[in-house]
């Protein structure tokens, strides 16, 4: 895995400021309510909760794929939430990497082309170079034989090593993954986890991780816990 | 640019019976509109050309436009003038020679003198109607396709004797004539000039065939009973569609009424505006109807791939780019479309071409198409318009699409 390396000194990544997010016009429902969090780097965090408590929906609105209804998300320190969707479509290419507890990896591409689409968006990096970083991302993930294989030839296990490789692909500081291992056997979520851990240990990369698994959860550096949209420790 | 049509290309290649489908309801869209283009504008040319082939570019008649003013009308500024009475008009062109004169010094063209009158054809003991026309056969050769629609003998024939006459085939053949028959002109006067039948006519256009008969200007004269008659000037000029200029400026020039082959034919060529229009509401209709197709498809394919569009925009992909992969997809089935289509136009051209055809009212062995580019322009043109605003619609519902729902709902 390659990686600008851990810094010596941690700095805020991402940050919700007394963020709540209800949906609905008529009867409103809350999905997460005054929640302050801040995620450093090189920090590995882990959100539990019950289902339906608001874990997911922290979730997309750290990652800007949602807006809060009331507060706001910062990244790096600057405010992101109020940005227009093409700035926060650019800061989530560039910043953020998502892992689902599916793979959603696109089934017509190769694991080479679908960990390759992120870094095509960004356009950063030559041809030759998004190959080479590609190719580097599915050998470090253990997968350098499966580059041409669709998702359908491969496990479930080596689509969500895809999947990973793919969140990893433009360098992002932050990892947001939604329940990553919900699908994979007990080998696989174990193979995630470890990938997982070298990211924050070794790269400096800071990890938020919403689990139902208490025993996976605290693994992590630090734990919160949702209960009804609020955050409880 | 290159990422949005590689994923374009990816969805298209993975419908392949989809796209097939959407493709070859745009190319049968093109194929017929092209078709029916090449197919109405040949046989308007080949009716037009036909018609102004037959008949000279411009007529100048000895009649006018407006009735001349009384003289009473110039000396008295009165309201109104009663017990008038309006002078006789001798008929025929004055100095038809004069102007001919005139006019050829400017005109780029040729013009001949003619004698029009009506007159029976009696042969046989049948009596048939005819349009007579006199006419000077060495100049009648610029103004007219005369000499080449001549069967069975030629225009100089004419002079072979004192009264020759040249008969359509078809009042020939109605009348039971052929050449070298004798037969008798009755002018409505009740002159009667017995003719020879010297060749006969074949115009293609039945009406004229059935009708016409042509003698020496001489002869028209004698049968009209008024010796230096000349009542009509006949005018084929070099460029056929200066002609209504050309006959502006002679009226201007002469004040005797001159009439264009366009202002003669203002009824038909009207009729050729409204049929256009026909045709190319029809052809548009084909052309929406196969974009519907599309529409169908870029639908389909926008639905089927609604987690991937979630998926890209939490990727980071812009609302734009993902509108824009599923709007080229639309392209790329309209632009494969358009050239089957172009192909299926042009072998549906050669096919009908090939297909022998007879009118009751015109000669043609075969169809007429016209072959133009901009007939495949025009179909291309709608076609690619309606592939767009097909694939537009369900490409800006797909960019529009809520990630969040949609991860929510495949968890």
């Amino acid at each position: 895995m390659s990686a600008p390396g851990k810094p010596s000194v941690s700095r805020d990544l991402l940050e919700l400021r007394r963020v709540t997010k209800t949906i609905g016009d008529g009867v409103a429902t809350t999905l997460v309510k005054d929640i302050d969090l801040v995620v450093r780097s090189g920090e590995f965090v882990a959100v539990t909760g019950p289902s339906g408590s608001g874990k997911s929906s922290l979730l997309y609105l750290l990652g800007l794929l949602d807006v809060p209804t009331s507060g706001d998300v910062l990244v790096e320190g600057r405010p992101a939430s109020r940005l227009d969707e093409v700035a926060r479509a650019h800061l989530r290419l560039s910043l953020l990497g998502f892992v689902f507890q599916f793979h959603f990896l696109l089934p017509e591409f190769s694991a080479l082309s679908n960990i390759m689409l992120p870094m095509r968006a960004l356009g950063r990096l030559d041809d030759a170079a998004m190959r080479r970083r590609a190719l580097e991302l599915l050998a470090s993930l253990g997968l350098e034989d499966h580059a041409h294989k669709l998702p359908g030839q491969m496990s479930g296990g080596q689509r969500q090593r895809v999947a990973i490789a793919r969140a990893l692909a433009n360098e992002p500081l932050v990892i947001l993954a939604d329940e990553p291992t919900g699908n994979l056997d007990t080998h696989s979520s174990e193979q995630v986890l470890a990938i997982f851990r070298h990211l924050v240990d070794e790269t400096g990369r800071a990890i938020v991780m919403v689990t139902h698994d208490l025993d996976l959860a605290a693994r992590a550096d630090r734990q919160i816990r949702i209960v009804d949209g609020r955050r409880v420790t | 640019m290159r990422l949005v049509l590689d994923i374009a290309v990816t969805h298209v290649l993975a419908r392949v019976r989809q796209t097939l489908v959407g493709m070859f309801g745009v190319a049968m869209g093109v194929g017929f509109s092209v078709m029916m283009a090449a197919l109405m504008e040949g046989s308007q040319r080949d009716f037009v050309t036909q018609l102004v082939d037959s008949l000279p570019h411009i007529t100048i008649s000895d009649e006018r436009r407006h009735p001349p003013r009384q003289p009473a009308e110039d000396v008295y500024a009165a309201v109104q003038f009663s017990g008038l009475r309006t002078p006789v008009i001798r008929p025929g062109i004055r100095n038809p020679y004069a102007i001919m004169a005139s006019v050829e010094t400017w005109l780029q063209g040729a013009v001949a003198p003619s004698v029009a009158t009506r007159a029976v054809i009696r042969y046989a003991g049948r009596d048939t109607a005819a349009n007579v026309t006199g006419i000077d056969p060495r100049r009648e050769v610029s103004v007219s396709k005369l000499a080449s629609q001549i069967r069975e003998g030629t225009l100089d024939s004419l002079y072979k004797s004192s009264n020759a006459v040249i008969l359509g085939d078809k009042l020939a053949a109605k009348i039971g004539a052929r050449v070298g028959n004798t037969i008798a002109l009755v002018s409505g006067t009740g002159q009667i000039l017995t003719c020879t039948v010297v060749a006969l006519l074949h115009t293609g256009i039945s009406q004229t065939d059935e009708t016409q008969a042509y003698t020496l200007i001489k002869t028209a004269q004698i049968l009209t009973g008024q010796t230096a008659l000349v009542n009509a000037i006949r005018i084929r000029t070099t460029d056929i569609l200066a002609a209504r200029d050309v006959a502006a400026r002679i009226e201007a020039q002469t004040g005797y009424k001159s009439v264009s082959w366009q202002e003669a034919n203002e009824d038909l060529l009207s009729a050729f505006q409204v049929r256009n229009f026909i045709m190319y509401t029809v052809v548009g209709a084909i052309l929406l109807v196969a974009s519907f197709g599309t529409y169908n498809i870029i639908s389909t394919i926008t639905h089927e791939k609604t987690r991937d569009i979630a998926i890209l925009k939490s990727l980071g992909f812009t609302e734009r780019t993902v509108r824009s992969i599923f709007f080229v997809e639309a392209v790329i089935i309209g632009l494969a479309g358009t050239v089957l289509g172009w192909i299926l136009g042009f072998v549906l051209c050669l096919m009908l071409g090939s297909v022998e055809f007879k009118s009751p009212f015109m000669d043609a062995t075969t169809l007429p198409l016209y072959y133009s580019p901009s007939h495949y322009l025009m179909a291309a043109a709608v076609a690619m318009t309606a592939s767009g605003i097909a694939g537009y619609l369900p490409a800006r519902k797909a960019a529009g699409v809520h990630p969040v729902e949609i991860i929510r709902g495949a968890s």
